[in-house]
């Protein structure tokens, strides 16, 4: 049942195109953001075309121009509540290359440390808080229960477990930057401060506990993902930036992007030169943009970013249970390629862990706590500063213009959620048109669709943000779109 | 007493106001297991109607037509509104796309920034209109409550909350007034 992208997405049709036809629109919830998406039915009642919508734009592209390049950082971090760390170390290093500046050591080992408690954090929530309540309560399970709440209530230790690493990844975060949300940690050359030894002992006395909740959190996921009866495979090409060795890497390193059979297309590829592999559509019914590679084309080349692109495109993991988890999960997959859609989770948890022994790697190191943290820069050096790094939901790209008195001339920003757009909408057709037939569907099913949405973790801040909370719907609609009839779900 | 019935709703922000919310870590999970009951709020139930409710909590501007329509339908439906973060007090970094005439900021996001191919600017009826300027929530409708902060401290949202639980409107203290 595996979907090509080249044969389906020629296939999208205007949602009005059909006389007959019936729309079913659901608001996305339990997301970071909410979008929509519209199920079009046929004639015979069953599934036409699905879309997720993103209704929302606030133009960080266009007011960044004329600021100053030191308030970068600061500004998108703004972009995204969940992932600020993400926007501010991206931009960080944007400005680093524009200043044409080299930070030291610590400088780099503490932007590490900050992005590993920014993992953490983000993956417990997007597990525990948003996609556990669907695995484990059940996707038909009463409504006002199925969420992190109705979790507590039911499972109580696990629940507990999961409020936990979000919070030790968030400490970490408050430990170096001194808040938890919108830190203003990295800065254009370095950091803004020294860990000092007292939080750094702080931090130590909780990780190994933090990396035994992360081991549990493996095995339950993994669990969970093999049982699933639906694991909504989805051929497409992917992409993450990887080490030297071909590991795992989520700070620096180079793309790699590998094609929907497993073979590599690019490899070693300097994300500096993003524009010429990396291409974006814009359609009329989303403000989120498509972007694709571009010598496969569109929509043939959209590309699969996160947890799940990352562990496809990489040859291994650098810390050693992460590894072992990562050998087993390759296992599941042919030619190193995992299609299924629901082991985004199961490779999310496995990047939670990474993420952990990480970051107790950076916190034994002295280093950590020297106070060489800026570089030297004086000057703008370049006139372009290129800054990519891999966020909790995949590569993340801040390109700045720069004029010679540190204003920015111009700003470009492709974001992780926004890479996965066009994935999130393979997804959804994938699970309506196999569950929805002869018109006939519940709240369970509609569930089972938002839930395909929940496995990318999209964070619609961060690509747009989403609005709109529309009650569930099923329109009728004529060929020119005019409404009429409307059932609708209370 | 019955639990206190909360809402939530998010506007055109960046959802930091409601990360915030949640680093109430056990405060919150305590507040949840005795005195609040979280009604509708995107980010973490699956409610989709507005309902009735004590207090409504928002975060974010208001920057299209649907977060006006939203914004209202939410009024109508809370006893107390509270505006959190500096979006929705002030319009906060929402607002500075003010600084630029609307079209613009579409036109380079949609057509002319260097990644895009063969660009143009989403008009089907799948995308709400875009106002010609933001605005802050108390510009729509009326606000009893004021949090600013971007986003509030943990420590001021828990001050808020549970002022509000002992039937005040919360004033906040000048050391966690955050304006940052
Ligand atoms: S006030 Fe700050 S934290 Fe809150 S939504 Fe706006 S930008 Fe985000």
């Amino acid at each position: 049942m595996d979907r090509e992208v080249e044969t389906e997405m020629g296939g999208m049709r205007s949602a009005s195109s059909g006389g007959g036809e019936r729309e079913i629109r659901i608001p996305v919830t339990r997301i970071e953001g909410h979008g929509k998406v519209t199920i079009v039915l046929d004639r015979d009642g069953n599934v036409a075309d699905a879309r997720f919508h993103v209704v929302q734009i606030r133009g960080f592209e266009k007011f960044c121009e004329g600021r100053l390049l030191w308030e970068m950082p600061v500004i998108t971090s703004r972009i995204c509540g969940i992932c600020p760390v993400s926007h501010s170390l991206a931009s960080a290093k944007a400005c680093d290359a524009a200043l044409g500046a080299e930070i030291p050591s610590p400088a780099k080992k503490l932007r590490l440390l900050l992005h590993m408690g920014q993992v953490i954090q983000s993956h417990a929530l997007s597990l525990f808080y948003l996609s556990l309540p669907d695995l484990l309560l059940g996707f038909d399970y009463e409504v006002e229960k199925r969420n992190i709440v109705g979790l507590l209530e039911s499972k109580p230790e696990l629940a507990k477990r999961g409020v936990g690493l979000r919070k030790f990844g968030q400490e970490v975060i408050e430990a170096l930057a001194g808040r938890r949300v919108h830190p203003t940690f990295a800065i254009p050359g370095g950091v803004n401060g020294a860990l000092s030894q007292e939080k750094r002992d702080k931090l130590m006395a909780q990780i190994d506990g933090v990396i035994e909740s992360a081991k549990s959190t493996v095995e339950l996921v993994k669990d969970i993902c093999m049982r699933q009866d639906d694991r909504i495979p989805i051929k497409m090409y992917n992409m993450g930036l990887i080490g030297r060795n071909g590991e795992l890497e989520l700070y620096d390193g180079e793309l790699r992007i590998k094609d929907p059979r497993g073979n590599v297309v690019e490899d070693g590829f300097n994300p500096s030169d993003y524009l010429m592999i990396i291409g974006e559509r814009v359609e009329d019914w989303s403000y989120l943009k498509f972007p694709y590679y571009r010598w496969a084309g569109f929509p043939k080349g959209s590309l699969r970013v996160g947890p799940l692109g990352r562990l496809n495109v990489a040859d291994g993991i650098p810390t050693p249970l992460a590894d072992g988890e990562f050998r087993e999960f390759k296992g599941v997959g042919e030619n190193g390629i995992v299609d299924g859609t629901m082991f985004y989770h199961y490779a999310r948890a496995i990047e939670m862990l990474h993420a952990a022994e990480k970051a107790k790697e950076l916190l034994q190191d002295d280093e950590i706590c020297s106070k060489e943290i800026w570089a030297e820069a004086k000057e703008i050096r370049n006139s372009e500063g290129i800054g990519v790094i891999e966020a909790p939901r995949g590569t993340l790209i801040h390109h700045y213009w720069v004029n010679g008195d540190g204003t920015i001339r111009k700003a470009n920003l492709i974001v992780a959620t926004v890479f996965n757009n066009m994935g999130m909408n393979l997804a959804i057709r994938e699970v309506a048109s196999k569950r929805i037939r002869g018109g006939r569907f519940d709240e369970g099913i509609l569930n089972r669709v938002e839930h395909a949405i929940r496995c990318f973790d999209p964070c619609l801040s961060c690509s747009t943000h989403a609005i709109g909370q529309m009650p569930l719907s099923i329109q009728i609609i004529s060929e020119d779109g005019e409404v009429l009839g409307e059932i609708r779900r209370d | 007493m019955g639990k206190a019935r909360i809402s939530t709703l998010w506007l055109s922000g960046c959802s930091g106001c409601h990360m915030s919310l949640l680093d109430l870590d056990e405060a919150l999970v305590e507040l949840l297991s005795g005195k609040v009951e979280i009604v509708k709020s995107p980010p973490l139930t699956d409610v989709k109607e507005h309902t009735p409710v004590d207090v409504g909590i928002v975060e974010g501007a208001v920057a299209t037509e649907e977060d006006e329509e939203e914004l209202r339908k939410f009024r109508d439906n809370c006893k107390i509104l509270v505006a959190i973060g500096d979006c929705a007090c002030f319009g906060g970094i929402t607002s500075y796309r003010n600084l630029f005439d609307k079209d613009e900021v579409l036109s380079r996001v949609f057509v002319e920034t260097e990644s895009v191919v063969d660009g143009k600017v989403p008009a089907s009826r799948y995308v709400p209109k875009i106002l010609d300027k933001v605005k802050a929530v108390g510009h729509i409708v009326k606000v009893e409550a004021h949090i600013p902060g971007c986003p509030p401290s943990p420590r001021a949202l828990l001050y808020a909350l549970k002022e509000l639980l002992e039937g005040r409107i919360p004033i906040l203290p000048s050391d966690m007034a955050s304006f940052e």
